[in-house]
């Protein structure tokens, strides 16, 4: 299923497969049409994704096909081991942890998990995780600082699930926990966004060395329709809202959100999984590079100026 | 249209931060009780039959729990940007700049050094009124830099919650003060110096899942309303009606998320309580100390 935006892009596509099969089938050489409208096709590619609205990127970023964090467990790393349960109250399913390695570098990973299909995203709850979820993944911090393994964290949720027994386990408290406990990792810490970047249930798992992000992904105080909503009391208007929130990678970079931007493949990731997973894994490798020579304390103090610097105001009048 | 005019001129005018009518009287919203307004302002906005709990003014707030004379205010010397050009039903820049004349302070917070109960203090009040009390690049600062302030002056803090969560027109800005506020704890931390959050009416979103929970230990007020997802939003998502209590302090007492709820007449006194026995241990006299002494 294309998205709304990309219907011209999927329409020439068609085109062009009409085309070379009538070609083979009457022998006819139709090699410069074909040409043609190939050439057509990657300007079009090229116009749309270069200029995506702000709206259109949040669909980019939630498209069904996008590859998700087991899908980078798998394909970006290598000998992934899940490790489960927050050793409390049970095992969260839109959260998956464990042990893998990146480019030879033994790594604790901590994904956020959205579901690849409708039966998934139900056992995923839709990337939403409970307090047991964030619970699982500050165990898995505690194992990276006693064992000196970097971290790596995946963040792709709508938001930390807002539901009535979320809320009885202190859903606000293990996300503030959370933040808190990511702060003190004596280790490198990095997070990339890589789709949907929601609120405080993403930032649990976002309180990095460096802050990634996909080109085409999202990180936002609240989800466009919810805050469409609130403001304008309509969900329909989360177009408007969209443009409003500045959630965009260009707009995080700007607001120093986030530090470097990853290239997805023209047409955006779900139209280049191998692509986009091979950038994240090379930028990944990278980053890890420049921080694994850094003492705990440095660390820890880097970590903290980063985010303590976070934020625009001016002297008061 | 005239008719309607001359009525409503006649209704007394109600100012957002002013829990009665302008008349001497009000009728109290838990318990009906007609309440004489210099009553319920005299027994710290709370009300005199019921005990419910009004939403307090920060100037009342700091007089409740600086000893007399003792507050000195740091905050004030910031005011918001507006980083994202923000524009809904009115702008952002605008929103703020009413707020801001109508409240006499450039954001939603106070914060200032004071003794409680003789112990030295940084003290940080939201305040509710100015735009929810929600959380921007401004409240996170003043927040962040009271913290560190009272790590380096070693005194203790306490912090008097009311918010809305995280201020939807600084985008991710105001997400990001999650992290700041949290980090800018640590200060305290690392010195061992207590924190103490009091949690008030209402206390929802980014602020509860940030510095809120992150006391020594946290009392909450009488049936605040405490929350990360607000009770319409979880609703809206499980479409079934909540239980009786739901979010209120004492349904999270019994939760096991909090450590007291506190009358607002003994707050004082129990916040200065556990600042006391939090650094006693701290406090004694070391060996060093003992043997100098002896020589």
């Amino acid at each position: 299923m294309p998205l709304p935006f990309e219907r011209p892009i999927e329409d020439l596509e068609a085109k062009i497969r009409d085309m070379q099969a009538y070609s083979a089938e009457q022998e006819i050489d139709l090699t410069d049409e074909v040409t043609a409208l190939q050439t057509r096709l990657d300007r079009l590619k090229k116009d749309t994704f270069e200029n995506l609205t702000r709206w259109q990127r949040v669909q980019v970023a939630r498209a069904p096909g996008r590859p998700t964090g087991l899908d980078y467990l798998t394909h970006a790393f290598e000998g992934f081991q899940e490790l489960h349960g927050d050793r409390t109250l049970g095992d969260d399913p839109a959260m998956v942890t464990g042990l893998a390695e990146l480019g030879g570098r033994q790594v604790v990973v901590v994904a956020q998990q959205k579901g690849r299909d409708t039966k998934e995203n139900i056992t995923r709850n839709f990337g939403m995780s409970h307090p047991s979820g964030y619970r699982k993944a500050m165990r898995m911090f505690d194992l990276a600082d006693k064992f000196r393994l970097p971290v790596v964290c995946l963040i792709d949720t709508p938001g930390a699930y807002p539901g009535l027994a979320a809320e009885e386990q202190g859903q606000a408290w293990v996300i503030a926990e959370s933040i808190r406990r990511m702060s003190r990792l004596q280790v490198p810490a990095i997070s990339v966004v890589i789709g949907e970047g929601g609120s405080g249930g993403a930032l649990a798992i976002g309180v990095a060395n460096r802050v990634l992000i996909l080109e085409n992904s999202i990180y936002s105080v609240i989800s466009p329709e919810s805050c469409a909503a609130i403001l304008w009391r309509d969900a329909g208007e989360a177009e408007r809202a969209a443009e409003a929130l500045r959630l965009t990678a260009r707009d995080l970079i700007e607001l120093d959100v986030v530090d470097r931007i990853i290239d997805e493949p023209l047409g955006g990731a779900h139209n280049g999984r191998d692509e986009a997973m091979a950038n994240v894994k090379r930028v990944l490798i990278e980053e890890l590079e420049a921080l694994v020579g850094l003492s705990s304390a440095e660390l820890i103090e880097r970590r903290y100026d980063r985010f303590r610097a976070l934020g625009r105001f001016s002297l008061a009048a | 249209m005239a008719l309607e005019r001359l009525f409503r001129r006649n209704r007394p005018t109600r100012k957002e931060d002013d829990n009665s009518p302008a008349g001497l009287w009000l009728k109290c919203d838990a318990c009906n009780a007609q309440i004489y307004r210099k009553d319920l302002v005299a027994n710290l906005h709370v009300c005199p039959e019921c005990s419910h709990h009004y939403r307090m003014p920060v100037d009342a707030r700091i007089a409740m729990l600086a000893d007399e004379g003792t507050f000195v205010q740091w905050s004030g010397g910031i005011q918001a940007d507006d980083p994202l050009e923000f524009v809904d039903t009115q702008s952002y820049a605008e929103r703020m700049e009413k707020n801001r004349q109508k409240h006499g302070r450039p954001d939603a917070i106070v914060t200032g050094g004071a003794l409680m109960g003789g112990h030295s203090v940084g003290l940080v009040v939201m305040d509710f009124f100015f735009l929810g009390g929600s959380m921007g690049s401004v409240v996170g600062e003043e927040i962040a830099l009271a913290a560190e302030r009272s790590a380096q002056e070693g005194r203790a803090l306490v912090a008097i919650t009311a918010s809305g969560g995280a201020r939807m027109q600084e985008g991710a800005l105001s997400l990001m003060q999650m992290a700041k506020t949290t980090v800018a704890l640590e200060r305290l931390a690392a010195r061992r110096l207590p924190y103490i959050s009091v949690l008030t009416d209402p206390t929802t979103g980014g602020v509860t899942a940030s510095f809120a929970t992150l006391g020594d230990v946290i009392f909450a007020e009488p049936k605040a309303l405490v929350s990360f997802a607000g009770p319409r939003v979880i609703q809206q998502t499980i479409r079934q009606d909540l239980p009786e209590g739901f979010q209120r302090s004492e349904f999270l007492l019994q939760k096991g998320m909090i450590d007291d709820v506190v009358h607002r007449r003994e707050l004082k006194t129990r916040v200065a309580d556990v600042l006391r026995a939090l650094m006693a241990g701290l406090q004694e006299p070391t060996t060093e100390a003992v043997r100098a002494a002896a020589v």
